[in-house]
């Protein structure tokens, strides 16, 4: 029996040996691959067995990490002012993933990135605990809070620009949500709470400023005008001839102007700007030709600085516009029917824009027709705040020349000075703006949105800023709906919050 | 020939050796479980103390049990056994603090039990031959031991293996691995002879008579059966591969394998493809990710996705103890999927340890039955190496994703009360035997038995202290000598004029000084008779009490040139 025996026994290390070797493959040759299967959580409940790097405003932190009883979430998210920031932070939760900056710099917080990797070690080596390192943000703590206490009780999106660097100063989303709840360890409260959010008619979750886009209304008329005074046949001054209302081609209909056709038939550049005259930029429009309109919004950023092309349907999201976060693009589209070209020329039509885009155009105009690139992350810090990575202001393009932009300053100045939004002056400070009241719906069945875009400049210091109201409450009626009543007042308290007035 | 020179003198018994290992198999564990509360919280676990104080307590009592009753066993079964067991009651305890329900207690109080078993067997099992004697019970046994989870509910994956009795779960098919194995053990040695001669070659193979198979057949339908009606994939394919492997053994036909292979594959993907439950395994086998495709299989299961998702974070050196997530497997991290967590946490170098103490354990094991000196001694630690051997390459194989998923428990590793008892007395079992097999021999008591072994060389090796007696037994097999029974009155018909006899096996013809009968008058007539009856009972001394007398006929009639009672010790009739 002996001979089998042995012959058995070979066969028993036969077994075990296909046992070692099949761990040698999926631990060595396959290890990589099933360590990195996205159901994985192995390597999420690692990111959260130490504290996560936070987000810096004025070189204070605004977010935090606190040590929890539970073993796969040891280190739970908190949020100061978690509303407020909740559209530049976004959340980081365990069980649904993040969004916003907290996705976008996960390596620099969880302290992957391989900058930190020195850091990390000596942190080893001295028996210290790992640590994230921090995102330091251009936000101004104050112009933040006043966006969001302006914007309280409203539904709207504010941003302001720094027009000299394209820092962005202010980002404000409302309604909002508190990210804190959604980095709770208890999975049931979490499970609610998402639900809740996205249940929510009011969306807070959406980041309004950078992925909505609304249609801009009056405010781009802006736009209108810089097409209008770069193609050298206007000055701010120059006389139009327009009639209003103006008929469309081939049409019965025709469009107004909201101000009566005494104050706009014959008026100057600059006035019909005050007076928000629609037949003039209208008439400039047909007469420039849709093109000229287009190219001129591209300028300004409009399709992703003609990079995407809203009529082909496709989407080139390589080029879109990251403030690290992705910016939606704003849409102008190329329209070749006349009426179509007439109510684009005054913000109407196919015409959207993004908050962010809006406020692009007014910091240009501020920054002497230099748009920067708007940035929200002004360095990456190391785990001590030493700076690992400076962002540095971007030229993203000449918009329009110097002179055009002094004329348009002048002509914005006008709006506030004498024009349709007098309530925006701030005593002693430089102010421009442009109201908006974009009608929405068929036969103007919508509530319209309320847009303010302005820029004020207090020795050399600038801001440029964009409001959007889109209230659907009806605590409002429908004619006070209007750039300068609704949208104007916390465009306000943001310049004077960052001007310091 | 004086029995001074047979009285075992100096022969080591290799009791300090398995001392010495033992405090291994002890310290390791109890660095593994101060390891887990470093990890942990940075503090030294409360039960610390306890822990080690308990293991080495259990090791303590077997080993002294040990070198008292079988001084002569082999030195590593126990530490082996011991280390697994310790290493298994870590990883629980690791796994626990996890979870709300805690197991370690429990597993810790089974494993005592096992302990307090093991020392039973060790103490009462004075010879392993005595169970032979329940042969036939052991297969009844068995028998309602398989059929008796049919009543009750199926586990969560529907494998009805359980005996619920109010808080109390059992797994009978643990305890069936032994009383199989003896039935086997005790059925082959009887019919050995006859599967092996009585034998037609159709096509190069051997292929046994009908009546013959029959039993066999039987086997092979009993794991079907287990495998519809229980959808217990991995019992079925152990007691079938069991089986089929130690037919081998006692009857040296390769054909029998083959024959066994094709039933079962033929058997595997018969019910493979038609029973659900087991095709799911199948399914989950080929794709384990499937589970979070577009399209996951319905009742599927993430257990085996998270697992590899485990050993892949493992890698080479493992997250270490208490730093990983094994819990993320779910309800089975603890019982099936225990190697997971050694893969996790302890990575390759900690499986490839694991396993190494496996094939230890079972080679170990497998080298017992090599020096058992008795047929019944060599196929019952050969099953029971074997069965060890199956269960660890089912259980490691279906998690690891080798095989597919059987439900069954990692020997000694995993929770589980049947199992940790189950592997104790198997552990026994094999330690009986081997004290058996290591021990030198007795003095002798009658003339023939110095006879008998001043006319082998082996024995002479081993007189001159060659250290492992076990070695020469086995070699004692090729070395044998065509008259092993010089000086009976029967042997010198067959001594000395069968040049070309095929075989006489050693291991049956060294065994004629018994243990439990030894003494008994009639004894030295009796061993001739055993010896030369084909298909008898070679080498297994008449029952206590029983009167020796010449065997009867071999059960299948004779076969071949072998005569009955009392024939010359002829050839075996086959020739290899």
């Amino acid at each position: 029996m002996n001979k089998p025996l042995r012959k058995v026994s070979i066969f028993c290390l036969v077994l075990v040996a296909a046992l070692m070797l099949r761990a040698n493959w999926i631990q060595v040759v396959k290890a990589d691959e099933y360590a990195d299967h996205p159901e994985n959580k192995r390597a999420m409940y690692e990111s959260y067995s130490h504290p996560r790097g936070d987000f810096l405003v004025d070189d204070k932190p605004i977010t935090g990490s606190e040590k929890t009883d539970s073993k796969k979430f040891e280190y739970q998210r908190t949020y100061l002012n978690g509303p407020m920031y909740a559209p530049v932070t976004g959340f980081k939760s365990q069980f649904y993933g993040s969004n916003l900056l907290e996705n976008v710099e996960e390596d620099i917080l969880s302290g992957d990135d391989s900058r930190l990797f020195v850091r990390r070690v000596i942190d080893v080596v001295t028996g210290k605990e790992r640590r994230g390192g921090n995102v330091d943000l251009t936000l101004n703590a104050k112009a933040q809070e006043a966006a969001f206490k302006g914007l309280n009780g409203k539904t709207g999106a504010a941003a302001a620009i720094d027009p000299t660097t394209g820092q962005i100063l202010a980002m404000v989303s409302t309604p909002s949500y508190d990210p804190a709840q959604l980095a709770v360890n208890d999975k049931k409260a979490q499970d609610a709470t998402w639900k809740a959010l996205n249940e929510d008619p009011t969306k807070p979750m959406d980041n309004r400023v950078i992925r909505y886009t609304y249609a801009p209304g009056s405010t781009f008329k802006l736009v209108t005008a810089a097409a209008a005074i770069a193609s050298g046949k206007y000055n701010w001054d120059t006389v139009t001839n327009f009639p209003s209302p103006m008929p469309y081609p081939n049409s019965l209909l025709g469009l107004k102007d909201q101000a009566g056709p005494a104050a706009c038939q014959g008026s100057t550049l600059k006035v019909a700007l005050e007076k928000s005259c629609n037949t003039v930029f209208a008439g400039i429009a047909m007469e420039l030709g849709d093109a000229a309109i287009k190219a001129q919004a591209e300028k300004f950023g409009f399709n992703d600085f003609g990079k995407y092309d809203f009529t082909k349907g496709g989407s080139d999201t390589k080029n879109n516009l990251d403030i690290p976060t992705r910016v939606n693009a704003s849409n102008f589209p190329a329209n070749d029917e006349g009426g179509a070209t007439m109510r684009a020329a005054i913000g109407q039509q196919s015409v959207t824009s993004t908050p962010l885009q809006m406020a692009m155009v007014a910091a240009a105009i501020a920054n002497n027709g230099t748009l920067m690139e708007p940035y929200l992350v002004d360095s990456l810090r190391s785990q001590s705040l030493e700076t690992i990575e400076q962002t540095s202001a971007k030229k993203l393009s000449q918009a329009v020349e110097p002179n055009v932009a002094g004329q348009l300053q002048d002509m914005m100045v006008g709006v506030v000075e004498e024009g349709s939004c007098q309530s925006a002056k701030i005593p002693g400070v430089k102010v421009g703006g442009k109201t908006g009241t974009a009608q929405r719906g068929f036969a103007n069945d919508k509530r319209p949105y309320a847009w303010f875009v302005s820029f004020a400049e207090l020795d050399g210091k600038k801001v440029a800023v964009a409001v959007v109201v889109e209230d659907t409450e009806a605590d409002v009626e429908r004619n006070d709906i209007s750039g300068c009543k609704t949208a104007a007042p916390t465009a306000v308290a943001i310049m004077k919050a960052v001007l310091g007035k | 020939m004086s029995n001074t020179t047979i009285t075992p003198q100096s022969a080591p018994n290799r009791r300090n050796t398995e001392l010495m290992m033992l405090g291994f198999a002890v310290l390791v564990p109890v660095l593994a479980y101060a390891n887990v509360g470093l990890a942990g919280d940075g503090r030294l676990p409360a039960g610390l103390v306890s822990y080690g104080l308990g293991l080495g307590f259990m090791a303590g009592i077997a080993h002294l049990v040990v070198r008292k009753f079988t001084p002569y066993a082999d030195p590593l079964l126990l530490p082996l056994a011991t280390f697994l067991n310790g290493m298994g009651l870590v990883l629980i305890y690791r796994l626990d603090l996890d979870l709300t329900r805690k197991a370690a207690p429990t597993q810790l109080m089974y494993t005592a039990m096992g302990v307090a078993l093991f020392v039973g067997v060790v103490v009462f099992l004075r010879d392993h031959r005595l169970l032979q004697r329940y042969t036939y019970i052991a297969m009844l046994v068995a028998l309602v031991l398989l059929v008796s989870p049919i009543p009750f509910p199926g586990d969560t994956y529907g494998a009805k293996i359980w005996i619920r009795l109010g808080p109390f779960s059992i797994q009978p098919g643990e305890f069936t691995k032994i009383v199989l194995t003896v039935f086997f053990a005790g059925y082959l040695m009887v019919k050995r002879d006859a599967l092996a001669l009585a034998s037609r070659k159709v096509m190069g193979l051997y292929l046994p008579r009908g009546r013959d198979i029959f039993p066999i057949v039987v086997v092979w339908l009993l794991s079907l059966m287990i495998l519809v009606f229980e959808r217990d994939l991995g019992t079925s394919l152990l007691f079938f591969g069991m089986f089929v492997v130690m037919l081998y053994i006692a009857t040296e036909r390769v054909s029998w394998l083959i024959f066994g292979l094709v039933m079962a594959i033929g058997g595997a993907a018969l019910v493979g493809s038609v029973e659900p439950h087991v095709k799911g395994r199948v399914d989950a086998w080929l794709d384990p990710m499937a589970i979070y495709g577009t399209n996951p299989p319905r009742g599927g299961s993430e257990q085996l996705a998270q697992a590899l998702m485990g050993y892949g974070d493992g890698g080479l050196l493992g997250k270490g103890l208490n730093q990983g997530f094994p819990n993320e497997i779910g309800f089975a991290a603890r019982s099936d999927f225990i190697l997971t967590t050694v893969g996790e946490e302890l990575g390759l170098a900690g499986m490839m340890a694991i396993f190494m103490v496996y094939a230890l354990l079972i080679e170990r094991g497998l080298r017992t039955a090599l020096a058992a000196r008795d047929p019944f001694g060599k196929l019952l630690a050969a099953g029971l190496s074997v069965v060890m051997a199956l269960q660890v390459f089912v259980v490691a194989g279906g998690v690891t994703g080798l095989i597919p998923l059987t439900g069954m428990t990692m020997p000694f590793l995993a929770q589980g009360g049947s199992s940790v008892i189950t592997n104790w007395i198997l552990v026994a079992i094999l330690i009986v035997v081997s004290h058996t097999a290591r021990r030198p021999a007795p003095p002798a008591v009658a003339g023939e038995v110095s006879a008998t072994q001043n006319s082998r060389g082996g024995r002479r090796a081993r007189r001159t202290g060659f250290e492992d007696q076990a070695l020469d037994a086995a070699d004692a097999d090729e070395l044998a000598e065509p008259t092993p029974v010089q000086g009976s009155p029967l042997g010198d018909l067959s001594g000395g004029h069968v040049p070309d006899r095929p075989r006489v096996d050693a291991d049956a013809a060294t065994e004629f000084t018994p243990i439990a009968s030894a003494g008994t008058p009639a004894e030295p007539s009796s061993p001739p008779d055993a010896l030369t009856v084909p298909g008898g009972v070679p080498g297994v001394p008449p029952r206590p009490g029983t009167p020796p007398g010449p065997a009867g006929p071999p059960p299948g009639g004779g076969a071949g040139g072998a005569s009955g009672p009392g024939g010359p010790a002829g050839p075996r009739g086959h020739s290899q």
